[in-house]
Parts: C-alpha cells; structure tokens; sequence
C-alpha cells in the first residue's frame, strides 16, 4: 500500500546568464530560483496494482519516485509506504523495494554479472535457498543464461537492462519501481521486458509504479495512469477513460482509384497523395458507417482502414489540454 | 564487516582488470612520496636538524604521517571523491540499498594502488626505527600504534566534513585539502617548528598535533607525560562531530536529475 498526501519538494539552483563576465559575476553575488518540483502531490496505489506515471521531462516523475524510494526528503506531506515512512526507515523500507534507474547501472562495470547478483545476495541478506530459486527463475524467463557469466561494461543495452531488472528483483520485493526502463532498446528486448513484468505483477503479485515516455509500454503494461505535470497529479484514471475522453474522432486510411473524395461536415481530409489518403471522422456529426458509404460512393476503394487515437496521440492532446 | 570484505573483493577484481595501470600507479605512489623523502634528505645534509630535531626524528614523525594518511586514502577513498558519487548519481543507488549509507560509501572505492604509498611509510619507518635512537619499549610501540591509528580518524574525519559539505554545494571545497594534503605535507616535521599559532591551531580546531606533535615529544623521550601518549584517543574523538554534520548532510541531499 503506498500513499502519498499533500507531498512538496522545492529545489534551489542558482542561475546566471551565458558568457565570462557573468561567470565572474556569479562567483560573488549569485541569484537564486525556486523550482516547485512537486506541488501537492497526493495519490494512493493499493498491492498489486500496476501504474504507469506519465509527464513530459522536468515534471516531477523522478522526484516523486526518489521520495517514495527514500532517497529524497520531502518538504511537506506525508508519504506512507506498507506502513513506513520511506526517509525515516530507510534501511527497512528499501529491503521490501526494487527500483530500476533505466539511465543508470547498479551493476558493477568490469565484473561478470553473476558477481554483482552474489554482492547484492549479500547486501540484501538473502537466504541461499531464496536467492537461487530467484536467480533460477529470473535466468529462465529473462534469457540471461549465457549473459550472466560476462562482464557489465560488455554487454548490449537490452542485455544490460534485462539483468538490471533481474537485479533489483533477487531480494523478491513487494514494490518495483522502473524509471524508464525501456529507454533506448530495441523492439525485442522493449516486448521482453513487457512481457516480464506483467508476468511478474500477475504471478507473484508485485506492485509495480513504472515511469516511461513509451506509450507502447503503458498500452502493453497499466490499466491505471498517472499523469504529471509541472508538479501537480493532472489526472488519475485508466487508460480506458482516458480513451473514451478521445474517442470523439477515428481515423480513416484510404487507398483508391478515381477522382478524389469531396469532404462533407464531420468528415476532413487530412492529406491526399494520388490514390491515398487520410481522413477523420469526428463522431459527433458523422458516424463511421455513413462516412465510408459516402466515401465508396464517390471512388473505388480499394483498401480501407479505421483506428482510433493512439495513446501517444491521445498524451498529447492530454499535454495540450493541461498545457505543460 | 564481512560485507565490506566481499565489496573489497569485487573491486579487486575489477582493479585487476587493468593490470598494468593498477602496478603502474601503484609504482607511481611509491615514486613520488620516495621524491618527498629525498628532498628531506638533501636539506638535513646542509642543516644537521630543524629547531632541534634531528634527520631521524624527523624521519621517524613523517613515517607515521605517511603511513596514516595513506591508510586513509586507501580506505576512505570513498569520501575523497565523494563529489563524483553524487554528481553520478551512485548516491541514489546507495540510499536504496538497505546498509549504512557510510559502509557503502567506505566500500564503493577502495584504492589499492595507494598500497604504493603505504609501502614507502613502512620502508621510511623501519629505516628511522633503529637510527632515531628510540629504546623500543612497550609503551614507545603502543605510542606509535595510537598515533598511526589516531591519525587515520582524524584524516578520516577530515575526508567525511568534506564530503558532507558536498551535500550543500558542489562548488569551492578544494580549500578542505589543506586540511588533508596539507595536513600531510606540514605534518612531515613536528607542528612546533611552525611557531605557536600554527600549533594552537592543529590542536584546538583541526587536531592534528593530537596524534601527531605531543605523542611525539614523548616517543623521542623530550616529555614523560604519560597524557601525551594518549592525546590520540581524544584525536579520534574528532570522528564523532564530523559522523553528526554528515546525518544533517545527508537530510539536504538533492540528488541529480535523470
């Protein structure tokens, strides 16, 4: 169970403008900016819930998981993680948390993987029998096999990521949190370790709270999004809502012999290249159905296609309508 | 302590990995205090002794400055380049991890290759042992035990104030080496030849001269003060201020953005 009311976090940075003689300037009267990184934040996520937090750079996604991760102290609010203060238990809270820095390793650069997953057995005091069942499962549902026996600094990107995330789950922690995760990686690795998590969060029931600017990995992964912007929570909902809410428009992929479609109310034609277009409906005047007969009634088609907003389309509208 | 072994074993390791850098800058260590060591030489054949120390004596306090600090650059490293940590953001990885934030700290750098320096105290050491004139009872050797151990805290805690201070800012802290370095390089002769002032200073505020000046005067038999024997233990008390201003430290930790 994690809860968080009311949470605030300010950060100092000094600021100058460019250029040598502000440089100097700057060494003897600085000026200061207050940045609200988080400004009231409060939400609740119960066990075994899987949330994805979303908000564009800077907005305060980090900071929120480094309080509730105990690394950062809160200005103000409370924070309540399986009944612990994350900042005034720091050892004992940390021991039930695996977290994931995508941007950064915990492994040990120029050791064979194997050698860092026995430090952290140790760091974490898991039993023997516990560890190598962990490491037994993880090897097999992640492929690391052959990985584990190679030294960090060696391995891919997807390989790194994928004995990062086996790392941070060698303790079996109640709660994960992934800070981009699938940052930089390819499409097999990305569907890996989708697949991984959600098997994860439904068979041993972990809470997962996942940051990602992946929309594909929110699609893949939650059910509930956060979204934050300039340091408040803008929306707490499922992605479903969240569709209805852009469900007003489809679109449409035309392909054609003829002329060319004559747009009528509710119907616009975004591009049109010889033989190929795309158009939306917008579902308040005009129903798909009566869309596409007017369309067959003026070309041949022949190809069509129909889709709703992606979810990436529709974050966007999200960030335009909050505009952060 | 068993967990700062195993760390201590996977940075060997990892050190190993580069062989020839790691002999190569351990050499290195050796070279350049052995260079300090010859420029003493060469001024005590001109002037005999400096206010009434000999060559040996001299020898024998920069043996046990050296051997100290270089035991605390070998395992305090970690609060050395404490900036680096933070400014990386393994700090973050640290706080996560459920041990003393201070044992991971300590474990995450230890510098073998300062094994270099060490060896040139040791070699330094035994070479003033029989020409200081010294009569080695037990006492002298539990006064050489204290100092050398003394002052590993006291560099230590040196180490630790400088890297709390990273924790409110991460500009201007270069003026803390004079305190280390500087420590290390005034501590070559006894802080009496510096006059009053500097040796006031060394006691009361940074205390140095606890571990370093007053065992001394009894070591080389110009004191019988039992109590200056054991000015280093007090010296090692100085770790516990320096453990409290890194617990306020770590409370304004900022961490950096991803």
């Amino acid at each position: 169970m994690i809860e968080l009311k009311g949470i605030c976090k300010t950060f100092k940075t000094a600021k100058r403008n460019a250029g040598f003689k502000e440089a100097a300037k700057a060494l003897f009267k600085k000026e200061y900016s207050c940045i609200k990184a988080l400004d009231h934040v409060s939400f609740s996520v119960s066990d075994g819930e899987m949330v994805g937090y979303i908000g564009p750079n800077g907005a305060g996604k980090s900071s929120t998981i480094k309080i509730m991760s105990g690394i950062l102290v809160p200005d103000a609010g409370e924070c309540v993680i399986n009944g612990r203060i994350p900042w005034k238990d720091r050892i004992n809270h940390v021991k039930e948390i695996g977290v994931v820095f995508g941007q950064r390793s915990q492994l040990w650069w120029d050791v064979p993987v194997v050698d860092s997953f026995e430090l952290l057995k140790d760091i974490y005091k898991v039993s023997d029998q516990e560890f190598h069942k962990n490491k037994d499962v993880l090897t097999e549902l992640l492929d690391l096999g052959e990985i584990l026996r190679t030294p960090a600094r060696l391995l891919s990107l997807g390989q790194r990521m994928r004995c990062e995330i086996a790392a941070s789950l060698l303790h079996s922690p109640k709660i994960l949190f992934l800070d981009e995760p699938t940052i930089g990686l390819d499409a097999v690795s990305k569907v890996a370790i989708r697949g991984f998590i959600k098997e994860m969060n439904k068979e041993k029931g972990t809470t997962v709270i996942l940051t990602t600017h992946d929309m594909q990995d929110i699609e893949a992964l939650t059910e509930r999004i956060l979204l934050i912007g300039k340091g408040r929570i803008l929306l707490d909902g499922s992605l479903s809502e969240l569709k209805k809410r852009n469900e007003t428009y489809k679109k449409l992929t035309v392909d054609y012999a003829g002329k060319g479609v004559e747009p009528i109310p509710g119907l616009t034609i975004v591009n049109s290249v010889e033989g190929h277009a795309q158009m939306t409906v917008d579902t308040r005047i005009l129903s798909v159905s009566s869309a596409i007969s007017h369309i067959s009634g003026q070309v041949d088609v022949t190809d069509l296609s129909v889709s709703g907003a992606t979810a990436e389309e529709m974050v966007v509208a999200l960030y335009k309508e909050f505009s952060i | 302590m068993k967990l700062y072994l195993k760390y201590a074993a996977i940075l060997l390791k990892s050190q190993m990995q580069y062989k020839t850098s790691f002999f190569m800058t351990t050499l290195g260590q050796f070279l350049v205090s052995f260079t300090v060591f010859l420029g003493m030489y060469f001024m005590f054949d001109r002037f005999q002794a400096v206010e009434g120390f000999t060559f040996s004596e001299v020898l024998l306090c920069f043996s046990i400055i050296l051997t100290s600090y270089s035991l605390a650059e070998c395992f305090v490293r970690g609060f050395d380049t404490f900036s680096g940590i933070i400014s990386n953001g393994e700090f973050d990885r640290i706080m996560v991890r459920p041990r003393n934030e201070i044992l991971q700290v300590l474990a995450s750098r230890i510098e073998f290759s300062r094994i270099g320096r060490l060896i040139q105290g040791i070699v330094v050491f035994i070479y003033a042992i029989p020409a200081s004139g010294v009569i080695w009872t037990f006492d002298k050797i539990l006064t050489v035990v204290l100092m050398v151990v003394g002052g590993f805290f006291v560099f230590s805690g040196l180490y630790i104030i400088y890297a709390s201070l990273c924790f409110f800012t991460t500009e201007g802290l270069e003026f803390m080496n004079i305190f280390t370095d500087g420590g290390k390089e005034f501590g070559k002769y006894p802080f009496s030849i510096y006059g009053e002032e500097v040796l006031k200073f060394f006691t009361y505020v940074i205390p140095l001269a606890l571990f370093q000046y007053y065992p001394f005067m009894y070591l080389i038999g110009r004191t019988d003060r039992i109590t200056n024997m054991l000015l280093p233990i007090l010296g090692m008390l100085f770790i516990l201020p320096c453990h409290l201003f890194w617990r306020i430290g770590i409370r304004h930790y900022k961490s950096t953005g991803s």
